[in-house]
């Protein structure tokens, strides 16, 4: 298959999904017990009369559903995803104002535990059955067993109340002054322990990877030549083997987007994060349906364009994914 | 076997003991937990921040509320979900992926369309969506948790028959007439669950991690007692009382490690060959 068809035929797919994802969303405003229109204003606000019937006119509710769901789509296409009653804004908006924040802590999270997770995950693959690799086991079995809300919250118990070395929540300190480098740093100050937290799933994760993939390369006749040409060990193990090792770590770092999602709503509840998964909390406590299903909405269709961006990458990186 | 032989038993399979008596723990806790400790979960019966050791085991919570007995109560509620919520990723999961799988074609390539849909969404976001919209019951609850997690249970289900369907006893079965139904139950389904059941009691665990996600955000059930809802109800007394956070939180734990480590032995049960390919991998 040609690069050409290939991206052709994932662009397709992603297509579907994401008209699956806008058809889903148009059914949960339907299904939901009650009349659609008091769910498009949301609990919060918007119950009178009038907003009710500015609704009912805008989605086109006294029509067939068919006539609706294209009214709906058409909204969309013009980048409405609706309208939150409480912030009285725009949703697209709001989740835009947020999106940089939840990006800094998901990115700083993920890049911590890929070094974390591959440096271990090599110094275990040189004597798997060691103490080392005891050590693993444990770490991946509580990073997968701890829930991540739990975990954070711990970690603010120890490390922001009874030692007070780091802020307990928000992004920057109220009031804080300074030039930009001052400022960053207040920021990276405050990002520790969220991105710790959110970061030791992963750390998990990715180290079992690593060490199951150098094992496997580890075991390859290319290493045994580069061995007994007197190569020295670490740069066996660094330049030979990691990098045929990394492949498989990367691709699977491209799929875990929705767990990171996860994360991130639970992690920035707990330290008060100013990011998306904060504003996905606060849309619940204040039954704010239009926010909540943007969020949903949005998060799906950036899910289906990063797994897109990837696939195409990988299809270019190795043509051999490509017939596949 | 002499008591040496145990022992040594006992050492090689550490992990596998462990997780049972993390699980057997966690079961008490549900069945003989309200015999053994009376009590509401949601009743005053001390004051406030009781520290723990002292006239309450674990203390009292910011309404003076007993935390061993929302921790017994809430065992009872975690497996509930748990195990409700894993039948339904089963039952979804086995029936598309065998439906797919076993039949292949058209309707194959649509079910796994709907199936890499699923996978996609991104799960706990949709599971609180639908517990927010279908408001918070507990049915509504392990619904939810069900229908955001049957994906990858389809994906292996499907694997399976796609193996299996070309087998000489299957082809037999269809040469002498036998419906498909009938071979995808009793010929087919037999062979493909070991590896789906293995799957089942990590998704038991998944479920229950969900569950107390959701509970934790105020997606709870307000007449059931639930930990992830007393860790979420707690954490703004952080200042005042860790154990009301703490205690819930290593229940959820230890049941989840359990579910894990139960759920390598009974792979390595039922799959003998798999153990060595697992160690050396």
């Amino acid at each position: 298959m040609g690069l050409g068809s290939f991206v052709g035929r994932r662009a397709l797919g992603a297509c579907l999904l994401v008209l699956g994802a806008i058809v889903l969303n148009f059914l949960l405003i339907h299904l939901a017990p009650g009349d659609p229109a008091l769910m498009l204003a949301g609990e919060a606000g918007g119950t009178s009369e009038e907003a009710l019937r500015k609704i009912r006119a805008d989605f086109g509710l006294d029509q067939p559903l068919a006539v609706q769901l294209l009214v709906y789509m058409g909204r969309l296409a013009r980048a409405d995803l609706g309208f939150s009653y409480f912030y009285n804004r725009p949703v697209l908006a709001l989740i835009a104002d947020r999106v940089p924040q939840t990006l800094l802590l998901a990115l700083t999270a993920l890049t911590v535990a890929w070094v974390v997770g591959v440096g271990f995950g090599v110094l275990v693959a040189r004597k798997p059955a060691s103490l080392g690799g005891n050590a693993l086991a444990v770490v991946s079995l509580l990073g997968y067993a701890m829930p991540v809300f739990w975990t954070a919250i711990m970690l603010l118990l120890l490390f922001a109340v009874k030692l007070p070395w780091f802020p307990t929540h928000g992004m920057v300190t109220v009031g804080g002054t300074g030039g930009t480098l001052a400022q960053a740093l207040d920021v990276g100050h405050h990002l520790v322990l969220p991105a710790v937290s959110l970061s030791i799933i992963f750390v998990a994760l990715y180290s079992r990877l690593t060490r199951a993939s150098m094992l496997e390369a580890l075991a390859s006749d290319f290493i045994r030549t580069a061995r007994s040409k007197g190569v020295p060990e670490s740069r066996v193990l660094l330049k030979h083997a990691l990098r045929n090792a990394l492949l498989p770590v990367v691709t699977v770092a491209g799929i875990q987007l929705g767990q990171v999602l996860a994360g991130t709503i639970l992690v920035e509840t707990v330290f008060s994060w100013p990011g998306m998964g904060r504003l996905a909390y606060e849309s619940i406590l204040r039954r704010d349906y239009p926010l909540l299903l943007g969020i949903l909405l949005f998060s799906s269709v950036a899910v289906v364009v990063f797994n897109l961006v990837t696939d195409v990458f990988y299809g270019v990186l190795d043509p051999r994914i490509r017939h596949r | 076997m002499s008591l040496g032989r145990r022992l040594r038993w006992v050492r090689a399979n550490l992990a596998a003991c462990l997780g049972l008596v993390l699980l057997a723990g966690v079961l008490g806790l549900a069945t003989l937990g309200p015999v053994l400790h009376r009590g509401d979960p949601w009743e005053r019966v001390g004051r406030r921040f009781e520290t723990p050791g002292g006239r309450f085991a674990l203390g009292t919570d910011h309404q003076g509320r007993d935390v061993l007995a929302g921790i017994v109560v809430g065992a009872r509620t975690s497996l509930l979900v748990g195990v409700a919520a894993a039948a339904i990723i089963l039952v979804i999961g086995v029936t598309v992926g065998a439906v797919a799988g076993y039949h292949g074609g058209r309707l194959d390539e649509v079910l796994m369309r709907v199936t890499e849909f699923f996978q996609i969404l991104p799960a706990f976001l949709f599971a609180m969506v639908l517990v927010a919209i279908f408001s918070p019951r507990i049915a509504v609850i392990v619904l939810a948790i069900g229908v955001s997690n049957w994906a990858g249970t389809a994906r292996l289900v499907r694997a399976e028959f796609l193996s299996l369907r070309e087998r000489d006893y299957v082809v037999a079965a269809r040469a002498l007439g036998v419906g498909d139904a009938r071979i995808i139950r009793r010929e087919i389904l037999p062979n493909a669950l070991p590896p789906v059941i293995v799957n089942g009691s990590l998704t038991v665990g998944v479920a229950i991690l969900f569950e107390t996600g959701l509970s934790f955000l105020g997606l709870a059930d307000p007449n059931v007692m639930s930990w992830g809802y007393m860790i979420g109800s707690s954490r703004i007394y952080l200042r005042d009382a860790w154990w009301p956070v703490t205690f819930p939180g290593l229940a959820i734990a230890g049941s989840v490690i359990g579910l894990s480590l139960f759920g390598d032995w009974l792979n390595d049960v039922l799959n003998p060959r798999l153990k060595e390919r697992r160690q050396t991998a």
